[in-house]
């Protein structure tokens, strides 16, 4: 006799899709930077609406003055697999960004300053942190045109409300 | 004409689609196919529209594989900011679908 409680079939109901995301930006690095920009990208140009909360050093990425100088983080990053000395070498930090940019435009991905652009155009929707924005001394002018506004984490929760929340 | 039902009528038809509804086979595509396929997905195609399809379609036949929307909006003629105007829910998709080329692989 079969035990229809163990058997019960599932119901085959396709998942729902994906409507809304909201993307935290917590890191200063090159490495740090890009896949919640690609995530963001990717997410606009599925029709999903995407917020963009940059945070602590993730807001180099939206800051005038230092959006241009990003790097990858060349010591005490076991992925890049490169020895500590090596990596502290003057110049390294730039000669491996200058590389991994070169690999990154074969594939048509933008420097940060064109794919922040290219986020804003698109529709997605950037914020600074209001207590990262504070604690670094800068200013609305500091940042990127396209900044939509200064949020605190409670207004941030309210953005992100129905939405996936993508911490990176 | 939805998705749904437009897929059907294009089996039919003998046109070879996956799944979404992406032509496989892009030399069975007409215009008039186009615009079917762009009322099923809730456009109504215009002058502009049809540059985007155009030069999304071209790219592939000439290349190979669809442009990214990076060069969409610079090569195209279309800016990225109309092109969302355009097609809202991801101009790089649906211009391809409309175009009668495969789904873009590629993450930008």
């Amino acid at each position: 006799m079969t035990n229809t409680l163990l058997e019960t079939p599932e119901a085959e109901v396709a998942p729902t899709p994906i409507t809304k995301i909201a993307i935290v930006v917590s890191k200063g690095s090159l490495e740090g930077i890009y896949p919640a920009l690609i995530m963001a990208n990717g997410a606009r140009m599925e029709g999903i609406e995407a917020h963009v909360f940059f945070t602590f050093f993730g807001m180099d990425a939206i800051t005038k003055s230092r959006m241009e100088h990003i790097e990858v983080a060349t010591v005490g990053n076991p992925g890049l697999h490169l020895p500590t000395l090596l990596g502290a070498l003057p110049g390294m930090g730039k000669l491996v960004t200058h590389r991994m940019q070169a690999e990154m435009a074969k594939l048509d991905i933008p420097p940060i300053p064109e794919f922040i652009q290219l986020l804003a155009d698109s529709g997605a929707h950037l914020y600074a942190c209001k207590a990262s924005v504070d604690m670094f001394h800068l200013k609305r002018e500091d940042f990127v045109d396209d900044l939509e506004a200064v949020l605190t984490v409670g207004e941030f929760y309210e953005l992100a409300a129905g939405g996936q929340i993508i911490f990176t | 004409m939805t998705a749904t039902m437009i897929e059907n009528t294009l089996a039919e038809r003998g046109i070879v689609v996956d799944k979404e509804g992406f032509l496989q086979q892009p030399e069975q595509w007409t215009p008039a196919l186009g615009e079917e396929l762009a009322a099923s997905v809730g456009i109504t195609m215009g002058p502009r529209h049809w540059e985007v399809v155009n030069y999304m379609r071209n790219t592939f036949l000439e290349s190979g594989s669809a442009p990214t929307i990076r060069t969409l909006g610079a090569k195209s003629g279309v800016p990225v900011k109309e092109l969302y105007t355009l097609f809202p829910k991801g101009p790089a998709k649906l211009a391809a679908k409309i175009g009668g080329i495969p789904k873009p692989k590629g993450c930008i």
